[in-house]
């Protein structure tokens, strides 16, 4: 029999249904695989037994012959910053360490109602700040690829780095992701695999630990295009409970894949063309112009005159929304106490918060707290605001000669652990080209294109209008049928 | 932008985040060096340009007024509120003594 854990969603799905394997040897495949998985540090907590439990449920509902649900004998991996009821939960830090939430996320239920089970809560940049995994209070996520010939740890990419590291290492077939400024692309495309952002509002952000709450939105992350839009036709939907939940139905997305681009306009923004750019990025960005060529889709010169200004406007107002945020963990209602001999509430607060929060943690929520005091709100929040609405303009005057943009996904291939940690600025410059759709709230997915000479993956993003998954879906099967990017890193852990 | 340690303070102090004077020394430069980074912010003209306030356009919803109308996020859930409080004694979470 083949080695199960090499399928994809789809095809475990369409296998199940047929009766060709049964969940539960899918689930126990990937259980043995998780458990065998340990150097890479992907997984937080490990849930067999929901998984195990989810596939004798999809193995019993067959063999009574019930309707089949969409994501029946599936199994998946939970980013830690899901709230799972019963299951610890951490958002990758010790604040909240021993935090066991008593309820379950939207997103969380909507995957399990659509049948899918869960193999563990995987390991992410703490609250979802960093690109690179690297600050988790749990140790560093290592991803599966190494350069050719060498054997040096390499990132894989952030925030959501234990979903894409699962998932390059096929430790299961999709996982969930979040995405505030390019957490699932950027690892994405570290990686070798495939994930989209939706449109803001698509998928509930109930249950999803708050980072940046005008632009956090989940998404799925998985080894192909097909399986993103099942996941996230499972994913998504209304939601009362979040206030800005959009109140429009869910798309037949997969049925609606097609790699036909014919009357199709792809707009490639010349402001992405960035400085100190590697030579094999701008070679795999024209070889992606090409392949849409190739689909039927006409390519058009685009400029987004205030992309450079993307990355400062983002570092001001997500550190703002997260200091506001952040404010909650103040030791009293769940996590981390720490009261000091004597100490008064004041006291408690400041040193809760000083020991429960990593070195990134801090420094945006001092940032935040910076641009947000009296005297600075104006010249920097307020300002920053209106650029957002000046980067969201230049998309809005875009789609007036194109229906999708393409760019690379990151300026780089993965770079080593520790390359970059000691220079917030280089780090946070990895996600220059994730963040201007973040801003605008735009659906966005990348796929990968290809390898670099070190044989590491390289991604291309594709950007689309407010609610036009589907396009973006679309361009990004173009890519992948024709980039033909079957390569996987060789186990080594 | 220069940030001193004593900017880093106050701004620890606004954060209730207790830091030593080797932390506050270490943070002022980083500090300093991405506000620097985030003022070039200031060279775009926004005269005329509304701050944005809504991504998506979307509109505020009322749910029916009714108690309890959404049993996740309606009443009666003390024990589960409380089920992860670092302390709770007698159904209320309990914090150091703040009246001398």
């Amino acid at each position: 029999m083949t080695d199960l854990t090499t399928l994809g969603i789809a095809a475990i799905r369409d296998g199940v249904r047929a009766g060709e394997f049964s969940a539960v040897e899918v689930a126990e495949a990937f259980v043995a695989k998780v458990a065998a998985a340990k150097p890479l540090n992907a997984f937080l907590v490990e849930t067999p037994d929901h998984a195990l439990a989810a596939a004798r449920a999809a193995d019993a509902a067959r063999a009574a012959g019930e309707a089949p649900k969409a994501l029946a004998g599936v199994p998946i991996g939970m980013k830690d910053l899901f709230c799972t009821k019963g299951v610890a939960t951490t958002a990758g830090s010790h604040i909240l360490e021993g935090f066991t939430p008593t309820y379950e996320s939207t997103v969380s239920r909507n995957l399990w109602d659509a049948g899918a089970g869960m193999l563990g809560k995987l390991n992410m940049d703490q609250f979802a700040m960093g690109s690179s995994n690297e600050t988790s209070a749990f140790g560093n996520v290592i991803s599966p690829w190494r350069r050719a010939g060498g054997n040096e740890s390499l990132a894989p990419g952030g925030s959501s780095g234990g979903s894409s590291s699962a998932v390059a290492a096929r430790l299961c077939p999709g996982a969930t992701g979040t995405d505030t400024g390019g957490s699932i692309r950027q690892p994405a495309a570290f990686t070798g695999i495939s994930g989209i952002k939706p449109t803001y509002g698509r998928c509930s952000r109930w249950g999803v630990i708050a980072f940046a709450s005008s632009l956090d939105q989940a998404g799925p992350m998985a080894v192909d295009v097909r399986d993103c839009a099942i996941m996230l036709e499972a994913m998504a939907g209304f939601d009362p409970k979040d206030a800005t939940s959009l109140k429009l139905d869910v798309p037949a997305w997969e049925a609606g894949l097609s790699a036909d681009l014919t009357g199709k306009r792809v707009g490639i923004p010349k402001e992405y063309r960035v400085d100190g750019m590697p030579a094999e990025i701008e070679a795999l960005w024209q070889q992606g112009i090409a392949w849409l060529k190739d689909a039927g889709a006409t390519i058009v010169d685009v400029s987004l005159p205030h992309t450079k200004y993307a990355l400062p406007a983002y570092y001001i107002i997500a550190p703002a929304e997260a200091s506001s945020n952040l404010a909650r963990y103040d030791g009293v209602r769940y996590g981390l106490r720490d009261l000091p001999q004597g100490a008064g509430l004041q006291d408690m607060y400041a040193a809760t918060r000083a020991d429960g929060f990593g070195a990134e943690v801090k420094r945006r929520i001092m940032i935040g707290a910076y641009v947000l005091s009296a005297g600075f709100y104006d010249a920097y929040y307020t300002q920053a605001q209106k650029v957002r609405t000046l980067i969201a303009r230049d998309f809005e005057r875009a789609w007036e000669s194109c229906d999708v943009l393409l760019t690379p996904t990151a300026p780089s291939a993965a770079f080593a652990l520790g390359e970059k940690s000691a220079d917030p600025i280089a780090m946070y410059l990895n996600d220059v080209f994730t963040v201007p759709s973040s801003l605008a709230g735009l659906p966005a997915m990348s796929v990968p294109g290809g390898l670099d000479s070190a044989g590491l993956p390289l991604g291309l993003q594709v950007i689309g209008k407010p609610l036009d998954e589907q396009g973006v879906l679309n361009a990004a099967l173009a890519i992948e049928q024709r980039a033909g990017f079957t390569a996987l890193p060789e186990a080594w852990w | 932008m220069s940030v001193d340690t004593t900017i880093v303070k106050k701004i620890a102090s606004l954060a209730r985040i207790a830091i030593t004077d080797e932390e506050a020394a270490r943070l002022a430069p980083e500090l300093g060096n991405i506000l620097g980074w985030i003022e070039q912010l200031g060279e775009v003209d926004t005269t005329g340009v509304e701050p944005m306030t809504a991504v998506i356009p979307n509109s505020l919803r009322l749910r029916d007024d009714v108690v309890d109308a959404d049993p996740l996020t309606g009443g009666g859930k003390r024990d589960e509120l409380m089920a992860n409080a670092p302390e709770a004694e007698h159904g209320f979470f309990t914090v150091p003594k703040v009246i001398e």
